[in-house]
Order: C-alpha cells, then sequence, then structure tokens
C-alpha cells in the first residue's frame, strides 16, 4: 500500500484584504469578493519566498513522519515562482533538509498544478521500488500584476507530501487529463503572468478539472457517492464550487478544504493545502478526492484513502489554525514584501 | 563570494554546531580545534534544538530596521542571529525558533543567499 506518509503545510503569517486593493485601483470590493469569493490572501514576508515556504512545510512533514531525512530518496518541488529561473529549488530544500546527497531531484513547472505532478512521480517511484520515500512541494509566492484582476487572489503558501508504504492515505489511483489550452502563461523575463480573462473558465479550468474527476471515475469504478471529501485546484472560490457541483459534491464534501476565501489562490501549494486541510479532520476509510488545475493546462485527479495510521499520526497544527494567525498588512506594505519597491 | 557562501551552507542552512565530547561545550558557527579543552578536544557535528529564548538584542537603525539577537537555544548553546519580527514585538526572555529565511542576494543576476533566521513562537 503506497500513498501519504506524511504531510506539512506553511502559509506567511501577513493578509491583505480585497477592500486594500480595492480601494488603491478604485474599484468595488464588495463587488469582487461576490465574485471571486475571496476576502483576504497571504502575502509573505520580505525574506521569504518559493524555496523558504518549501522548506518550512517540508521540515513539518519531515518532523511528523518520524523518518531520518536522509531516508527521502527523492524531492521534487513544483511552483511557478522558483526564485532562479536557472538552478533547483530541490537541492536548497534538500540541503536544508538534511537529506544528504543520495536522492533524485528536479524542479517542475505547470502552472497550479506542478505540485501534484511531483506527487505522481514519487508515487511512481516508490512503486518502482526505486526509492524508500519521495517528497512532493507545491508551493508559491504567486505573481500578479498590480491593477489586475489576478491580484486581489494571487497568494504565498505550500504543502509538501512524503509518499511511501504504509501511508496515513493511500494513493487508491491516480489519472491525469491534459490538452494544450493557452489560458494563463508567462513568457520568458516577463515579471507577471498574463490571462485570457473568461478564457480560463469553461474550455480551461472546468473542461480540466471535471474530466480528470470523472476520467478517474470511469477508470477506476467511482462514483461521486464513494467520496466523502472534495478537493480541487482553488483559482478563486466560485469555481471550485461550481466543479463540485457539476460532479454531484455538496458543499459539506468540499467546505474543509476551501482555504482560498482565507488566503487566496497558492497556484501550486493551492488545491494540495486544501488536501491538507482535509486530512487535518479526515476519519480512517474515508475518500478524498483530489484534483489539481495547471493552466496550459491539465489537471491531476487522486482517489485517497484515509488510512487507520491518520489515528497516531501529528495534524497540529492543523492549516485553519495556521490560517487564523495573521497580521494584516496595507497596500504600500504588500509592495514592499513582494519587492516590487525598494529602499 | 560564491564559494565563501557555498562553504557555509551546512551551517547556516540548518542549526549544525559543534559539541565537544571532553567538555561538554557548544560552539556556533562549528569549530574544528575546541577553545576550550585544545588538544584534548574531541568535536562532533550536531543539530542544535528548534527553540530558545533571546538574552539579548539590538535593533540596527540602517534603511530598514532589523534586529539581532543573541539567542539561548534549549541545549544552553548561544548563537547570534536575526531575529524576524517587528522591533516593537522583541523583549528578553521571549520565547522564538528557527525559520529558513532569504538572507540577502549578490545584486539581481548574483546567488540568493540562504539561511536560519529566528521568529517568536506563536
Amino acid at each position: 500500500m503506497i500513498g501519504i506518509v506524511s504531510y506539512g503545510s506553511y502559509i506567511p503569517k501577513f493578509r491583505i484584504k480585497v477592500e486594500e486593493i480595492a480601494r488603491v485601483w478604485g474599484e468595488d470590493a464588495k463587488k469582487i469578493k461576490g465574485g471571486l469569493g475571496v476576502h483576504e490572501k497571504s502575502v509573505p514576508d520580505v525574506d521569504e519566498d518559493t524555496a523558504t515556504i518549501g522548506v518550512e512545510a517540508a521540515r513539518e512533514a519531515v518532523k511528523r513522519a518520524g523518518i531520518d531525512p536522509e531516508e527521502i530518496g527523492a524531492v521534487f518541488v513544483g511552483s511557478e515562482s522558483h526564485p532562479y529561473a536557472v538552478k533547483p529549488t530541490a537541492t536548497i530544500v534538500g540541503e536544508a533538509l538534511g537529506v544528504g546527497n543520495d536522492y533524485y531531484a528536479a524542479d517542475l513547472e505547470f502552472a497550479c498544478k506542478a505540485g501534484t505532478a511531483g506527487m505522481q512521480i514519487c508515487f511512481s517511484m516508490v512503486k518502482a521500488g526505486m526509492i524508500k520515500y519521495g517528497l512532493a512541494i507545491g508551493a508559491d509566492t504567486s505573481q500578479a500584476r498590480p491593477g489586475d484582476a489576478l491580484e486581489y487572489a494571487a497568494a504565498a503558501g505550500g504543502a509538501a507530501f512524503i509518499i511511501g508504504k504504509d501511508p496515513i492515505a493511500e494513493i487508491e489511483a491516480t489519472y491525469s487529463f491534459t490538452s494544450d489550452t493557452p489560458d494563463f502563461w508567462r513568457r520568458d523575463l516577463q515579471p507577471y503572468p498574463s490571462h485570457g480573462g473568461r478564457f480560463t473558465g469553461q474550455p480551461a479550468y472546468f473542461r480540466h478539472v471535471i474530466s480528470a474527476a470523472r476520467g478517474l471515475m470511469e477508470r477506476y469504478s467511482y462514483k461521486t457517492e464513494d467520496f466523502d471529501y472534495a478537493v480541487f485546484h482553488m483559482p478563486n472560490a466560485k469555481f471550485p464550487v461550481r466543479a463540485a457541483r457539476m460532479l454531484g459534491f455538496s458543499d459539506e464534501h468540499i467546505g474543509q478544504g476551501l482555504v482560498v476565501r482565507a488566503i487566496g489562490n497558492a497556484y501550486s501549494g493551492s488545491s494540495l493545502l486544501g488536501l491538507a486541510a482535509t486530512l487535518d479532520v479526515a476519519e480512517p476509510d474515508e475518500r478524498v478526492l483530489l484534483v489539481s488545475f495547471g493552466s496550459g493546462a491539465g489537471s491531476d485527479a487522486f482517489a485517497l484513502r484515509v488510512t487507520d495510521k491518520i489515528k497516531e499520526f501529528e495534524r497540529e497544527p492543523k492549516v485553519w489554525d495556521k490560517i487564523e494567525r495573521k497580521v494584516y498588512v496595507d497596500y504600500a506594505i504588500y509592495l514592499k514584501h513582494r519587492r516590487k519597491i525598494k529602499a | 563570494m560564491v564559494p565563501r557562501s557555498w562553504r557555509k551552507i551546512r551551517y547556516r542552512y540548518d542549526v549544525r554546531g559543534s559539541y565537544c565530547e571532553n567538555c561538554g561545550n557548544y560552539h556556533y558557527p562549528p569549530r574544528n580545534f575546541c577553545p576550550t579543552c585544545r588538544r584534548k578536544g574531541k568535536l562532533v557535528e550536531t543539530l542544535f534544538p528548534e527553540e530558545g529564548r533571546v538574552v539579548s538584542y539590538t535593533v540596527v537603525r540602517e534603511k530598514e530596521p532589523y534586529i539581532i539577537a543573541l539567542i539561548e537555544l534549549d541545549n544552553g548553546a548561544r548563537v547570534l542571529s536575526q531575529l524576524s519580527c517587528e522591533p516593537g514585538e522583541v523583549k528578553i526572555g521571549m520565547r522564538v525558533k528557527k525559520a529558513f529565511r532569504r538572507y540577502g542576494e549578490d545584486g539581481e543576476d548574483g546567488i540568493i543567499h540562504y539561511g536560519t533566521k529566528f521568529v517568536p513562537v506563536d
């Protein structure tokens, strides 16, 4: 039985409210909050980036697993805000964790689904007998052009999953749906991403998320009723709620993982933080459907079954506790933290 | 700058210091010679505890203020580190824990330096 052996998460403590961003750009905060379903978003500190968020999330995962870091045989970091254009984040994380030098490593990029892609690779490597444990991280300090609609949700955070045998949540099945759909992109040397506006909805998010979920269910004979929880990628709160309804899930299935309302969209960390928040409360034998989405575009779907091992697993502090620990900043401090203005 | 920074990665990325098995003293940054036992010293590398308390601190007011603190870790070892919080938040005796943060960078096209700082325990 192979699956999630441990997990950890990290959310920077700073938050900016939608009202504060709307004030600067002269927009109607009520309308934006109603449209996106996001109330505030997380903001990294001046000395935080994807590497530091990845290390903090991974350290929590290693500590909870109670394993020797040297037993980790692979480190994959999925992000679209790797600190370097060329030079891996994975080696920084591996070194900080004390993984040693005997490990496979790579940085992954597939917009918001690079973290789940790392989980699939680790799952396959454990299954193939190449490694004992693999570490998959999804972390981002998401970029958004000031004044762009993305700015209201582009947030920072990440989650780390250790994949191995004897798990707290078995990966029963995984399936991906992929197509060439240019809904969101960032060209080389450009500081901010561009997107196709409304095009990011139906042909991009919904087509891939629904197809991946249905593909997983058809191929591995699951029904909606087989799942106790569902977690979808959360670019805003509206999309995952609508995707859940299209698949026949109720608000109770997705409420626990819907972290986007309180922290925004942490890109590669988004669906994984939702999964971590869900595992925080899940009971043995409950089943979780996880469907990520990465622009460009693709979705990775997972059927996860929680095992008895979760009972003795340390789940404190929970993701929602971390969400509650916050310090608000205004727009000027936010710009400083995002290194958009310098002394 | 690159080799100098690279040599420090091991003890900057995590709080790895030295411990003298002869006299029981801890050192950070790690030493390869025990200042107490001299030739009789027997040094081993060890990972220091994650938490400690602020023994003393100073606020450096240069452009943006930042805090340098003397921190006594739970094994009694003292380390000098940057404390990542508001200058008004810091108090002598406050509990702090290690955090992996950016130290700085060699300009926009240079390497990024990472290492351990400390933050208040929630």
